[in-house]
């Protein structure tokens, strides 16, 4: 059998991509905010600039870099069962990430999300079962910013039992994080064992580790929980109009952090992901649904494999403003391209609005998507020999095939059977149920899923300790309780 | 720069258009200018803006794309950059005499940096002198409402007619 697959980039334009952005590294070398990682640097060969806070990286340190990290690795669930495997062509989508913005069901104006809008998120986000893992999708408005990271992850732990793609918008908040994922996993040992939780850490494109991710990719790296590089050049704004060129620039801030990674702890998990978009240069913002932006992920997923990483992108998405056609349209190309090029974990169902906004009727048809996608990948299988041959000839002319045992057998793992919310009815059956368009029949489905989510059962000591962390640092931020949920 | 302008609004020409234009329009004045002061004619600008990004964040082409639009509209530019301390954006403020300060922030964790520099111009008397105009993607009109700026847009086209409104234009 052969698995489709999607390939922008010849061998050779591989090879060059990786040997310029190795060339960027050296001269005019990275911008690194962190002074903790400049002096590893400069200890490990890299001519450092402390003034300019420029490190200029040798080939050598950053090929051993490559080396050390690992091929692949397994995040678990919150039950110790492998979860998700990066690493190979294995395809595994996840919701996006990191929503400001809330859109109710049949709402054209967005609204900030709240906690209880993220246990409604969540809740069904572990019950779809096209996704993998979870995120920690939307930024809660009812508790201070401060703590609106940890948060996130407080209400995952309290929800969820699929692994989380996640990340800390500061230095402190990201070891909070850590603590709160060692009440779930025992120890930091047991966590660093068998990770439920990866981290995406962002480079400030150009060329540039704020001191922020700089250090959450360094914590990452210590306590071996796995990092992901979200490196996120706009073609034209903040990297090269090619898409080449943003390609190489891509490689260039993943290899730099890769890098830094390596050297604080050899052999701990990374992945090798990104963000980025075609700018649009009528309005200046970052289409997560134009085409380029997708041809970019798939092509910079290419690099990756070759370099032997595990990889993730940011696909799955629509710019459109509320579930409509350009929300189905672009969502549905784009992970489809993402699941052609084998990337490892697709980021963006349930996200609007250039990954701002977040609807869980989105997510509910994007799972389907998601369903689709994976369908797809997994081929036209040779379920037998010869092909065909014995069934027709069993059936011959005169007769259909639906009492056959060859049907009974096979036509499960033939078919991705999609929800209802995928419409395949007889006009007027659709008609007698009511003529609901996609947003109305995902509605009801989210609805319907959310109803029947069933508790994790997470014992009483362990909600305390984890409220006692999460309540320390809203009472640090001024916020005396939590809020209800 | 009018041309590429209204070009630029009916989707014909393309933000790097506008920066380029905006480039020009930049060295032809530091050209343009010297020669005016030497006949005893003066550039007439219609109003003083202070820009940067706040404290903490360091995303900066939003910010650019503010600062060129107001510049090729004729208003005078002073753009710290990124990251900018609040006392610097108080500071230059008083210097400079500005109309206009613009506070630009990317990230959730930053925007409240806006509310700060709000305050601290209020603290440092220059608030009744200096109107306050914020943006950034997370950045909405009840924001500015609720941390007592004058002007807020989506991007940098609007921000010119903003600017202008804020200065009676």
């Amino acid at each position: 059998m052969i698995r489709p697959t999607l390939q922008f980039l010849s061998p050779d334009t591989v090879d060059r991509v990786i040997e310029e952005a190795i060339e960027l590294l050296q001269d005019p070398g990275v911008r690194v905010h962190s002074p903790q990682a400049l002096s590893l640097l400069s200890d490990r060969g890299a001519q450092v600039d402390l003034e300019a806070k420029v490190a200029h990286m040798p080939a050598g340190l950053v090929q051993r870099a490559v080396e050390t990290a690992p091929k692949s690795f397994y995040l678990y669930d919150f039950e110790g069962q492998p979860a998700v495997h990066y690493g190979g062509d294995d395809v595994q989508f996840d919701p996006g990430s990191t929503a400001i913005e809330f859109l109710d069901y049949g709402a054209t104006t967005s609204r900030a999300p709240t906690t209880a809008d993220f246990v409604r998120y969540v809740q069904l986000a572990d019950s779809l079962p096209a996704l993998d893992a979870v995120s920690t999708s939307l930024v809660c408005a009812d508790v201070p910013q401060e703590m609106a990271d940890l948060y996130r992850l407080f209400l995952v732990l309290l929800y969820a039992r699929k692994p989380v793609v996640t990340g800390a918008f500061a230095v402190e908040t990201w070891r909070v994080m850590k603590d709160l994922l060692v009440v779930m996993a025992g120890s930091e040992q047991a966590l660093a064992e068998k990770p439920t939780a990866v981290f995406d850490v962002c480079p400030s494109p150009p060329l540039l580790w704020s001191e922020i991710t700089c250090e959450n990719l360094m914590d990452c790296a210590r306590y071996r929980v796995p990092a992901e590089l979200v490196s996120m050049p706009l073609t034209g704004a903040t990297g090269p109009a090619t898409l080449l060129g943003a390609i190489v620039q891509h490689a260039a801030e993943s290899l730099s952090g890769i890098a830094i990674h390596q050297l604080v702890n050899p052999g701990a998990p990374i992945v090798w992901g990104g963000s980025p978009a075609a700018f649009d240069m009528r309005t200046g913002t970052p289409p997560m649904g134009a085409i380029e932006t997708m041809m970019i992920d798939c092509a910079y997923a290419q690099i990756g494999k070759s370099l032997g990483l595990p990889t993730h992108a940011y696909l799955g998405m629509s710019d459109a403003k509320i579930v409509d056609a350009q929300c189905g349209f672009e969502s549905g190309i784009s992970a489809t391209l993402g699941a052609l090029a084998g990337i490892n974990m697709i980021s963006g169902p349930g996200m609007l609005d250039f990954e701002s906004c977040f609807s869980l009727e989105k997510l509910v048809v994007d799972a389907e998507i998601v369903g689709m996608a994976k369908r797809l990948v997994a081929g036209i299988a040779e379920r037998e020999t010869p092909l065909a041959l014995d069934v027709i000839r069993q059936v011959g002319h005169a007769g259909h095939f639906m009492a056959t045992r060859h049907t009974r057998q096979w036509f499960r793992q033939e078919l991705f059977i999609p929800s209802a919310v995928v419409d395949r009815d007889f006009r007027r059956n659709w008609e007698e149920k009511g003529s609901k368009d996609t947003a109305q029949r995902a509605h009801g489905r989210a609805e319907a899923l959310i109803a029947a989510y069933q508790s994790k059962g997470l014992s009483a000591e362990v909600v305390a300790e984890l409220e006692a962390i999460t309540l320390r640092r809203a009472q640090a931020a001024g916020m005396d309780r939590l809020p209800p949920r | 720069m009018n041309y590429v302008g209204e070009q630029f609004a009916q989707g014909e020409m393309f933000l790097p258009d506008l920066v380029l234009a905006g480039e020009a329009m930049k060295a032809a004045v530091a050209v343009l200018e010297p020669e005016m002061a030497r006949r005893g004619a003066e550039r007439k600008m219609l109003g003083k803006v202070v820009l940067g990004t706040v404290a903490g964040d360091i995303h900066e082409i939003g910010k650019t794309l503010v600062g060129t639009m107001l510049a090729s509209s004729g208003f005078q530019v002073y753009d710290l950059g990124v990251d900018v301390p609040i006392g610097t954006f108080v500071e230059k403020v008083r210097q400079v005499n500005a109309d206009i300060v613009g506070l630009s922030a990317l990230l959730t964790t930053t925007m409240a940096r806006q509310r700060d520099v709000i305050e601290a111009l209020d603290e440092a008397g220059l608030r009744p002198k200096v109107k306050v105009m914020v943006g950034g993607a997370p950045v909405t009109g009840s924001w500015a409402d609720e941390i007592g700026a004058d002007g807020y847009s989506e991007d940098a086209i609007g921000a010119v007619a903003v600017a202008k409104r804020l200065m009676g234009i």
